[in-house]
């Protein structure tokens, strides 16, 4: 790392900005006002259609092992899933899939 | 009708057990971050003050390559333009809250009490704007404290972790957990399908806009499908 002090205090700030900025958008911005119905239908999937695949690479591809696949993270992974499918339930799928993880690890 | 302070400690409550996940991320951020070479000060205004983790991890891995200070920037930024998409899809059940309170919100707003708040308020549909601030505010000032604390706890544990702990790999797991419960309808699967291949496909594409691509895919996929059942 070859910063100044001053440079790094300036990254933080702008990202902390800038971050804040998005996250108060639309929710600051839009106030009141009701959004049309095909807006409000794809909203109803953006939790779906950004947490699959913000996870997938972390999964396949987990830096902790510099990249390569790691059955016990793969493993760990889809019991989880499967568990939160058929139980619906998210903490039977995280206890499962931290099992699954310890488990796998310690093979 | 529930006060707004029974709201606020349910958010707090119904928080407090995701903090097993947060807490590793938040951790392992003040072990890189030391590691690193900043000084205390300094990964602590990471958490506190960009208080985003992916974005936090990108800058910081950056920074070790000594990348330029606008690229560190534009490209933590890009990773945390999802909180845009998360503060739209908010927006019809908070827009009409006071400023101060969405500065707050939007301070606190997080993959984990985004996930609870867009389940939670389509449940819910009787709450008024104050009784779904006041929840959303629960949840926030948990994490808040939580993330901030932990990255603290990190940055004194230092290497005394062993890496057995896996602790990379705590919030992945819990995030799958948030996801697949809502599994069961066709256009959530073809969503959640859609964003897991184009996220895998469009991964050459810098400053993390592949998962963009991948996420705006993805949700007109599973909004089309809808339409077309419907």
């Amino acid at each position: 790392m070859t910063y100044t002090d001053a440079t790094i205090w300036g990254i933080i700030a702008a990202i902390g900005l800038g971050s804040w900025a998005m996250r108060y958008s639309f929710m600051g911005l839009l106030g009141g006002r009701e959004l049309p119905a095909w807006v409000l239908r794809h909203l109803r999937y953006t939790a779906v259609g950004i947490i699959p695949g913000l996870v997938a690479p972390i999964v396949l591809f987990p830096s902790a092992t510099d990249g390569a696949i790691d059955p016990a993270r793969l493993a760990a992974a889809l019991v989880t899933l499967g568990v939160g499918v058929t139980t619906r339930k998210i903490f039977p799928a995280i206890i499962a899939g931290a099992l699954a993880l310890a488990l796998g690890l310690s093979l | 009708m529930r006060t707004t302070s029974a709201l606020f400690t349910q958010g707090v409550l119904s928080t407090l057990p995701f903090l097993m996940m947060v807490g590793p991320f938040g951790v392992l951020f003040g072990v890189l971050g030391t590691e690193a070479g900043l000084p205390i000060g300094q990964v602590m205004a990471f958490s506190a003050v960009i208080i985003a983790g992916a974005a936090q991890f990108t800058a910081l891995s950056l920074m070790e390559d000594s990348a330029p200070a606008i690229i560190c920037i534009l490209t933590a930024l890009a990773v945390n333009l999802r909180m845009a998409m998360y503060s739209a899809t908010l927006a019809p059940f908070l827009g009409k809250a006071p400023f101060w309170q969405k500065a707050f919100m939007a301070y606190g707003l997080f993959d984990l009490n985004f996930l609870m708040a867009d389940k939670k308020f389509r449940e819910e549909i009787a709450w008024t704007v104050p009784q779904r601030a006041a929840y959303f505010s629960g949840t926030a000032i948990v994490i808040i404290v939580f993330w901030v604390a932990a990255t603290f706890a990190g940055t004194v544990l230092g290497q005394a972790l062993p890496e057995w702990l896996a602790l990379d790999f705590a919030l992945p797991l819990s995030f799958i957990a948030m996801v697949a419960p809502g599994l069961r309808t066709i256009p959530h699967v073809v969503g959640a399908a859609a964003s897991v291949i184009f996220a895998l496909l469009l991964a050459f594409l810098p400053f993390g806009l592949g998962l963009l691509g991948a996420a705006l895919i993805a949700i007109v996929l599973a909004a089309e499908t809808e339409r077309r059942l419907a």
